[in-house]
């Protein structure tokens, strides 16, 4: 805590309010409620981006999974949704009332134990959080004790991830299938369809995405931050200090587990929709993308990243579809090959010191004894 | 899930998926012994590799549509030339690759894996722009159609054997070249100690090059050898990437025997099982099986005892 004695340093500040005013100011007042929805849906990638921070950029896991875990989030939202939705009375017509459509079409006439608790919201709330968390605590313990790292427990990170999706797709009539499960109306008894419930919902997320920023902040900078960095870059010597290595590559995992957790549900609830084409091996390695473009080790540069290269990817494959998926293979490679700290990395080295230069610069020509203290004081920090 | 069957009708199902398995496992060998040497010697993760088998089909696809049109008369022995030429095709894309992206990178897996992956990327989307968007399927000649009738209830699949006999020669080949040959030496003794092996006049960026484009290679005569089970399409290769890391990792990523052993394994399980529930529900317990294995023995069935 001796180096870092503030939350957050200049240029971390100047760059927590610029995208607040961003995200509060900026774009509600610009964009219409379609736009501003396509804003939140991009946020969610945001959620999943911080956890990668702090997993991969921090603690040196790759996860290429962390679609398995913003897909349980969505699907433990999408299932509370989704009953709320078929009650007896709007599901009149089917031949057993008061089910999910899609079960009805697949022959079952009961619903199966696992939905009952997701009558409830409170248990959906807690089941948002603890099913991916506690999924990640298995998987993590399997792997970490037994020293599975690197490029194994991204390997099969991967093929939890095609597990998952085969078994989505093939259970169609517990989970809706390869469609996932559609047509979802209220929250609680509120319309989530209205524009006014899109807006409402989108301020919502931005509270929380900066609640998470703050939370991977605290994470960044206590010991536990430290001790990640140390364990990405000399395993043994952390392990020979007498820190279990396993059990804090155990709590990045988690962390970043829940971090997306928490955005497939705000996915559920700004979409409308869950389906299995956000869970698969495809869409866990495009989040680790947006991640790396902002910055694996920049909590704003995985924000910035998700926006970023998902505005890209709309633009893009609205107008010339051909040319995005040449346009995001070329992008994962210039991101490795080119500059591995991503957009942050860029800003970092070269576009903060050109600033800081223009700033001591200005501050040198006003001339007088009092400025130039204060300059070298901005200096030494 | 046994009951409905007789003990007869048991074993000749289990012979007979076990060969129909047999095309599958020839893929997976044929694939998993490419990423085999690519990630056992070299250390590199080659997501692309499902695109350097696609571009081993759509050679055989292009080679059989020559044929049919020009040469009707040598169409039934298309097939070898395609292999040679699905061979080259994806050794020499293996090569360029190497130069252009590969050997930036060796010092860094997992960055190996993003960087391929957006190569994959992009080879999928060269694919979709010059054969189309639409899967392509190929003609087999008349002699590989048809099945052998072993006995009443048996029916083995002719082109299955073919596929299983080219398997076991290439695997031959492939181990007389990494263990026999003055070049397999000069891999093998890259892969352990680079240095060294520069320093006694080894060129080891040529040998590293040319690694490459023999795995990617044999992922191309793959590609021929799954035109025989599916449909072509852009993202076909796709499919089968992760599968096959998994056979890798689960045979122990050094060892040329262990990636045999669990492709059978794993191919032989799905395809059994495949029979008694639906394709799901047999490709999950197969993967589930295979991570848990993993997570009891990370390193693989048959792992090399080295030390660190």
């Amino acid at each position: 805590m001796i180096i870092n004695s503030r939350f957050f340093n200049r240029s971390e500040l100047t760059g927590f309010i610029v995208l607040a005013l961003l995200l509060i100011i900026i774009l509600p007042l610009t964009l219409d409620v379609f736009r501003l929805n396509l804003v939140a849906k991009y946020l969610t990638y945001a959620f999943v981006g911080i956890g990668l921070v702090i997993c991969w950029g921090y603690g040196g896991i790759l996860s290429l999974g962390q679609g398995v875990f913003f897909g349980l989030g969505g699907y433990c939202m999408a299932m509370f949704l989704k009953l709320e939705a078929s009650s007896v009375a709007n599901t009149k017509i089917q031949s057993t009332p008061g089910i999910p459509d899609f079960m009805d079409w697949n022959q079952i006439t009961s619903l199966p134990f696992f939905w009952k608790p997701f009558h409830s919201l409170s248990f959906t709330l807690a089941a948002i959080i603890l099913v991916p968390g506690i999924f990640a605590f298995i998987i993590g313990t399997a792997m970490f004790k037994r020293r599975v790292g690197g490029v194994y427990f991204a390997i099969i990170t991967q093929a939890i991830a095609a597990i998952l999706t085969i078994l989505i797709v093939g259970q169609q009539g517990y989970t809706g299938g390869i469609n996932g499960i559609t047509d979802l109306r209220t929250l609680h008894g509120w319309d989530i369809r209205t524009n006014h419930a899109k807006v409402v919902l989108y301020f919502v997320e931005v509270v929380f995405l900066f609640a998470c920023i703050i939370g991977a902040q605290f994470i960044r900078l206590t010991k536990l931050g430290r001790i990640l960095v140390a364990m990405r870059e000399q395993e043994d010597r952390v392990r020979f200090s007498g820190y279990s290595v396993a059990n804090f590559k155990i709590f990045s995992f988690c962390a970043a587990a829940i971090f997306a957790a928490i955005g497939g549900a705000f996915f559920t609830l700004e979409v409308g929709f869950m389906s299995p084409s956000f869970v698969g091996i495809v869409p866990s390695i495009e989040m680790v993308i947006y991640t790396a473009v902002g910055g694996r080790m920049s909590i704003f540069g995985a924000v910035w990243g998700s926006l970023l290269v998902n505005f890209a990817k709309t633009s893009l494959s609205e107008s010339f579809p051909q040319l995005w998926l040449f346009g995001l293979g070329a992008l994962f490679i210039a991101v490795v090959l080119a500059f591995p700290g991503g957009l942050a990395g860029i800003w970092q080295d070269h576009v903060q010191p050109w600033i800081d230069g223009w700033i001591a610069s200005r501050r040198i020509k006003s001339g007088n004894w009092a400025d130039k203290s204060v300059a070298d004081g901005a200096a030494a920090e | 899930m046994f009951g409905d069957y007789s003990i007869s009708d048991l074993s000749s199902i289990f012979v007979m998926q076990g060969f129909a398995g047999l095309i599958l496992f020839s893929v997976f060998v044929l694939m998993a012994l490419g990423l085999a040497i690519i990630f056992g010697q070299m250390g590199v993760i080659n997501m692309a590799h499902g695109e350097f088998m696609i571009l081993g089909a759509y050679m055989t696809w292009l080679t059989s549509n020559f044929f049919q049109a020009y040469l009707p008369s040598l169409f039934s022995g298309y097939f070898f030339v395609a292999m040679i030429l699905a061979f080259i095709a994806s050794g020499l894309l293996g090569m360029l690759v190497e130069w252009a992206l590969i050997r930036h990178l060796y010092k860094r897996p997992l960055d190996t894996l993003l960087a391929t992956w957006g190569l994959s990327l992009m080879l999928q989307q060269t694919y979709r722009s010059v054969f189309g968007a639409r899967e392509v399927g190929v003609d087999l000649p008349e002699w590989m159609m048809g099945s052998w009738q072993a006995t009443d209830t048996i029916q083995i699949p002719i082109n299955g054997m073919f596929v299983m006999v080219l398997t076991i020669l290439i695997t031959i080949a492939v181990a007389y070249i990494l263990y026999w040959s003055s070049w397999g030496k000069q891999v093998r003794a890259v892969v352990q100690n680079r240095t060294m092996a520069g320093a006694v006049g080894i060129n080891t960026e040529k040998v590293d090059r040319y690694t490459f484009a023999l795995g990617c290679g044999i992922a191309g005569i793959a590609g021929s050898a799954f035109t025989m089970i599916g449909s072509t399409g852009p993202t076909s290769g796709q499919l089968y990437i992760v599968d096959t890391f998994l056979v890798v990792v689960f045979g122990g990523a050094a060892s040329l025997l262990g990636t045999i052993a669990s492709a059978f394994t794993i191919s032989q399980a799905r395809s059994t099982l495949e029979f008694f529930l639906s394709g799901s529900m047999a490709q999950v317990i197969t993967l589930l099986a295979v991570v848990g294995i993993l997570m009891l023995r990370p390193q693989g069935l048959f792992a090399l005892k080295v030390r660190k």
